[in-house]
């Protein structure tokens, strides 16, 4: 009774928190700009279905994509597993759905192959991270933090994992031996190899290692669940939405400003674009993004859905060869400055400014360093657009602080001048015809 | 039969307008293949393609100015509009409906972001165009100085990944009896020659190799003979790239327009 009590008062309060954690990160990507992103919808469901349930752009790296298979589908089918912990945890039952008689240990089976493999490909994972030391998981971003991050995640989901083994093992011993509490619902494919380590236990003692293996496992679930709004890990939540709401057109094509239409339609033709500037009546009191809250909310979002896994950045080219500019950096430096600026509006009140910006985070050399190639987008398996952060910025740096590289302003003063990047005259534009 | 002409002829629009005249397309040669004396080559072998197909075609000659493409990928997006404008309006007083381009950088903004700023009209690449010809036999080469040669080519970021157009080219080498030879990174996993984005106008940021050599390095490890390109600025680079490494005898850099021109017999 005491013990059905403590679990209602710890998944309450766990219930709690988790939910406090997502509006506080729900609160911080609304506080990016408007945008409407409600068309196509029927298109939207298929891609969220194919690359975000389906995984389809993980596989271009078919290793990370299988390991990643295994923690992905675990994670999904074992929470089947944690329906049954919850009923039971709730009214003192003991396995409630070993009702399903044979059924029962062929899905037990398959949750016990399932946690299996994903301590498998955690121990992997972790290997990667730590002895093999993928180039891409150590770049200049990937700080004391996102690593420990990395780590912390990889730990928890072996030790989770273990715990049900443990759990189901001590529970096989116990069925065997005849304990009145253990009834007998059947052998279990993973467990039953591990029953061995702990025969010479007494019953006992064997009840205490099930129990503790029990409480482990959703004591651990429930602080891992708000561990995960302050982590990386954060991406088993928001891929869905972050994949639904992305951009369907090609990946070549930049953002419009209808503001800055109007604007040149004015200098243009001076009367007839009033007209069109009153209809459309738009105002822009700032062209791109000084701060995170000049984006939109979508990049806010992308920033909360990326799970630094870096693909991005080992497949950008400035990365490649050594400079400076990291797509990943990118997001991770939008998260944490709307982070950082959620924190300060919830202290000191809507409207007002700490001072900092995006540009403490992120300078000049990395966004001037940027192809456009668009493969960071491509590659990203959860659709983030770090580009689209690029060009806002680039957009303030140069239209609001005429900051673009000397070289940019002797290009742009071309085009504007002579109708071409480099200095030729109009009149020469045939000369291509002559040998 | 080698062209021993000094000059193509090449229809201007303001001409053909004079006499009353529309062309089919318009051939939108690009800044690079206007003044790029390396592009000026591969706009002339395709006019010089055009010519010998007899197709409807003409340029804007001194009409015809910057998209604005780099400007906008540089965050200058009023110097952008105003370009996009201008040339927006140019094409509705010669009712242009269908534009040929060569540049990829031109056609990304013709296709997918002229639209939004009231452009009506169609726009292809060279690549397609070509690739449609040969296939449909308006095209015949009647050489084949490519056969079983050793070719790679270079995906241009703004047609594999930025608009899906990573067939054409590989379709048309086939017909050329070229021998394909991929890269370890191709189609929409390509690496970019390090020019796009307005880097070709500025000076790379310090790092510990140039993107473009990187992208050469790729290309000659596969043995080819002909690193083939399509877009002026993975041009440069990679023929900067073969000059680097000293490769300059046994590889060349060929627009898959100068490829099909000498397989006709004209030397661009």
């Amino acid at each position: 009774m005491i013990a059905n009590l403590i679990f209602s008062i710890l998944l309450i309060a766990a219930a709690w928190l988790f939910t406090r954690n997502v509006r506080r990160i729900a609160g911080n990507i609304r506080m990016g700009k408007k945008q409407q992103i409600n068309d196509q919808k029927g298109l939207r469901w298929k891609r969220m279905a194919r690359v975000a349930i389906g995984q389809s752009k993980m596989t271009s790296r078919p290793l990370s994509a299988i390991m990643h298979i295994f923690v992905y589908v675990g994670f999904i089918v074992i929470n089947i597993e944690m329906l049954e912990i919850l009923i039971d945890g709730l009214f003192g039952s003991h396995r409630i759905l070993s009702f399903l008689g044979s059924a029962y240990p062929v899905l037990i089976s398959a949750f016990e192959v399932l946690a299996l493999l994903v301590i498998i490909a955690c121990i992997i994972f972790l290997a990667r991270r730590n002895l093999i030391r993928l180039w891409r998981f150590r770049t200049r971003e990937m700080t004391a933090w996102p690593r420990s991050d990395a780590n912390i995640i990889l730990v928890t989901e072996i030790l989770l994992m273990a715990s049900i083994l443990v759990m189901n093992a001590a529970d096989g011993l116990l069925q065997l031996r005849g304990d009145p509490h253990y009834a007998v619902v059947g052998s279990f494919l993973v467990s039953d190899f591990m029953q061995p380590w702990f025969a010479g236990m007494s019953s006992s003692a064997l009840i205490t290692l099930e129990r503790a293996s029990w409480w482990f496992h959703i004591i651990g679930v429930l602080i891992f669940l708000n561990y995960i709004p302050y982590s990386k890990h954060f991406h088993i939540f928001l891929s869905f939405p972050n994949v639904f709401y992305s951009r369907l057109e090609p990946l070549g094509k930049m953002t419009n400003m209808p503001a800055i239409t109007n604007e040149v339609k004015m200098m243009l033709d001076p009367g007839a674009a009033t007209e069109a500037a009153q209809a459309e009546g738009e105002e822009m009191d700032q062209f791109g993004a000084r701060d995170a809250t000049d984006l939109t909310w979508k990049h806010l979002m992308d920033a909360y859905t990326c799970t630094e896994c870096g693909r991005c950045t080992s497949s950008c080219p400035a990365s490649i060869t050594g400079k400076k500019l990291s797509p990943r950096k990118v997001v991770m430096d939008v998260r944490d400055r709307i982070e950082e600026l959620g924190k300060h509006v919830r202290k000191h009140g809507e409207g007002s400014t700490d001072g900092h910006s995006l540009f403490d985070r992120i300078s000049g050399e990395e966004l001037w360093a940027c192809t456009t190639c668009n493969a960071c987008v491509h590659e990203c398996p959860v659709d983030i657009d770090p580009l689209a952060v690029i060009l806002e910025l680039r957009r303030y740096q140069v239209m609001e602080k005429a900051a673009a590289p000397g070289e940019l302003n002797a290009t742009f003063n071309n085009i504007e001048n002579n109708g071409a990047p480099w200095q030729f005259s109009h009149e020469d534009r045939l000369m291509w015809t002559e040998k | 039969m080698m062209s021993t002409k000094e000059r193509i002829d090449v229809p201007v629009m303001a001409d053909l307008a004079a006499r009353g005249e529309k062309p089919e397309y318009l051939f939108w040669v690009g800044c690079a293949g206007a003044f790029d004396d390396r592009y000026k080559k591969v706009s002339r072998a395709f006019a010089t393609i055009l010519n010998h197909m007899g197709a409807s075609y003409a340029v804007l000659g001194t009409e015809e100015t910057c998209t604005g493409d780099p400007a906008r990928r540089a965050g200058n997006e009023m110097l952008f509009q105003m370009q996009a404008l201008q040339v927006i309006e140019l094409f509705a007083s010669y009712e242009v409906d269908k534009v040929i381009t060569i540049c990829p950088h031109c056609y990304n903004v013709f296709k997918n972001e002229y639209p939004e700023l009231g452009a009506r009209f169609e726009v292809i690449t060279y690549l397609e165009f070509l690739d449609q010809a040969l296939s449909d036999g308006r095209l015949k080469p009647s050489l084949s100085p490519f056969a079983g040669t050793r070719v790679t080519f270079h995906d241009p970021c703004y047609l594999a990944r930025a608009n899906d157009l990573c067939e054409p080219p590989r379709s048309i080498l086939r017909l050329l009896d070229a021998q394909l030879i991929e890269m370890k990174r191709n189609r929409h996993e390509a690496l970019c020659c390090g020019a796009g984005g307005g880097q070709m106008f500025k000076e790379a940021e310090k790092g510990d190799k140039e993107v473009f050599i990187e992208r050469t390095e790729e290309a000659l490890e596969t043995g080819s003979s002909v690193i083939a390109t399509a877009c002026p600025f993975c041009m440069v680079m990679l023929t900067d790239g073969i000059k680097y490494k000293n490769r300059e005898e046994e590889v060349s850099n060929l627009d898959i327009a100068e490829l099909i021109a000498r397989s006709l017999g004209h030397e661009s």
